[in-house]
C-alpha cells in the first residue's frame, strides 16, 4: 500500500495507462463488428435452438450488441407465442415441430435425467 | 505507420546479409519504394506492364548498385489499383519466387483492393505499428483481415518507440501492444532521427551499422532470415521501484 502511495506521488501521472485503457474499450467495439453473414448464420442457429424450447415469431426477432462505456452486450429480443413442455430433440434444429417428435422428446428427456 | 521505411531497410539489410531480394512497391497509384531507396531515376517499368506484357520480368526489375542481389519492382504511378487483380498479384508472386530468397512487398495504406491485392500473394505478413491508440487500433483491424486470408505467421514490428516516454509513463510498452493485439513480435524500432536524413538522401539506414534504427532494422532482417535475435531492451520501466522513485524526485527538483 505505502509502495503505491509512493509510486502515485514520484509518478507524472503518465498517459499511457489511459492509452491502453482506451484501446482496450475500442477494441471491443471493433471486434464485435462482425460480419452480415455471421448475424445472419448466428439468428439460424440461435431460432433452432430456441425453438426447441418454444414456438417464437421469428419475423420479430431483433438482435444487436449494445455498447456500453466499459463493456459490450449482444441482445436478442425474441417474442415467446408458446412454451414447449419438453423440448424437442437437438437433431432437428428446425422451426417446425415434426409429428414423430414424442417418442424422441421422452427419450431425450431420460437422457438428461 | 512506416511500411515504405520499413521496406526498405529489411530489403538493404537481408541483401546485404547474402540473400537474393525484390522489394515489390504495391502501392499502384501512390508509389514511393523508389524515392525511400533512391532509386527513382532508374525506372522504365513497372510491374503491370509485365503483368500486361508490355515487357519482361528483368526489363522492370531496377537493380540496386550499392549492393549486391538487391532489387525493386516499382508499382505503376499513371494507374488505379484496379489496374490488377488478385490471381495477377499471385502470378507476379510466381515468378518472383523462382528468382528470390525474399519478396517483400510493400502494401498501400487502407483495407481496400490494394491492400487485399499486395497481400494475396504472400506467404507470411509483417504489421507495423507505432504504440499509439490510432495505430494499435489499425493493426487490428488488418490482423484480423490477414486472419481471414489465412496469412500465417503475422509478425509485429513496433515503429517509433520513444523509450525516455515509455520511462515516464506516456507511450505504450512493448508489452501492452503485444498484450492487446495478441501476435508475435518480430521488431521494435526506436524513433530515431536518421530516418529522415535517410529518407531526404534516398539512402535506407541500414546501408550503414550506426544508428538505433539501422541496428533494430538489421536485427529484423536477421530474424526473417531465421536466426534468433535477443530483443534490446528500449523501454525498461525504471519507473518502479524505490530508487527510480528518487531519481524521479531529484529529476523534477532541477
Amino acid at each position: 500500500m505505502a509502495m503505491e502511495f509512493l509510486k502515485k506521488f514520484f509518478s507524472r501521472g503518465g498517459s499511457k495507462n489511459t492509452a491502453k485503457e482506451r484501446l482496450q474499450i475500442v477494441l471491443i467495439h471493433d471486434r464485435a463488428d462482425i460480419s452480415p453473414e455471421m448475424l445472419d448464420s448466428l439468428r439460424r442457429d440461435m431460432i433452432g435452438v430456441i425453438t426447441r424450447y418454444m414456438d417464437i415469431d421469428t419475423s420479430k426477432i431483433e438482435m444487436d450488441f449494445d455498447r456500453e462505456d466499459r463493456s459490450v452486450a449482444f441482445v436478442a429480443n425474441i417474442p415467446v407465442i408458446r412454451i414447449k413442455r419438453t423440448p424437442l430433440p437437438e437433431e432437428t434444429g428446425g422451426e417446425k415441430k415434426d409429428d414423430g417428435g414424442k417418442k424422441t422428446q421422452s427419450k431425450r428427456k431420460t437422457g438428461r435425467a | 505507420m512506416g511500411k515504405t521505411t520499413t521496406t526498405s531497410n529489411i530489403a538493404v539489410a537481408l541483401a546485404r546479409g547474402g540473400h537474393r531480394v525484390v522489394a515489390v512497391d504495391a502501392d499502384i497509384g501512390l508509389r514511393n519504394l523508389d524515392v525511400i531507396m533512391g532509386l527513382e531515376n532508374r525506372v522504365v517499368y513497372n510491374f503491370i506492364d509485365v503483368l500486361e506484357g508490355t515487357c519482361r520480368l528483368h526489363q522492370a526489375l531496377v537493380r540496386d548498385k550499392r549492393v549486391e542481389n538487391l532489387f525493386l519492382l516499382p508499382a505503376a504511378q499513371t494507374r488505379t489499383k484496379d489496374a490488377v487483380n488478385s490471381a495477377q498479384m499471385e502470378e507476379l508472386c510466381a515468378m518472383l519466387r523462382k528468382e528470390f530468397d525474399f519478396i517483400l512487398l510493400d502494401s498501400p495504406a487502407g483495407i481496400e483492393s490494394g491492400f487485399r491485392n499486395a497481400a494475396v500473394g504472400a506467404d507470411e505478413a509483417i504489421v507495423i505499428a507505432t504504440p499509439e491508440v490510432s495505430s494499435v487500433r489499425d493493426a487490428d483491424r488488418i490482423i484480423g483481415l490477414l486472419e481471414s486470408m489465412g496469412k500465417t505467421p503475422i509478425r509485429l514490428v513496433i515503429n517509433r518507440l520513444r523509450p525516455n516516454l515509455v520511462r515516464q509513463g506516456d507511450m505504450l510498452e512493448v508489452s501492452d501492444v503485444l498484450d492487446i493485439l495478441a501476435i508475435d513480435l518480430l521488431g521494435i524500432v526506436p524513433e530515431d532521427d536518421s530516418v529522415v536524413k535517410a529518407s531526404n538522401r534516398g539512402e535506407p539506414l541500414t546501408f550503414t551499422d550506426t544508428s538505433p534504427a539501422s541496428k533494430a532494422f538489421q536485427r529484423i532482417a536477421l530474424r526473417i532470415a531465421g536466426e534468433d535475435v535477443p530483443f534490446p531492451k528500449f523501454d525498461e520501466d525504471r519507473s518502479s521501484g524505490f530508487f527510480a522513485a528518487l531519481r524521479k524526485f531529484f529529476g523534477r527538483t532541477e
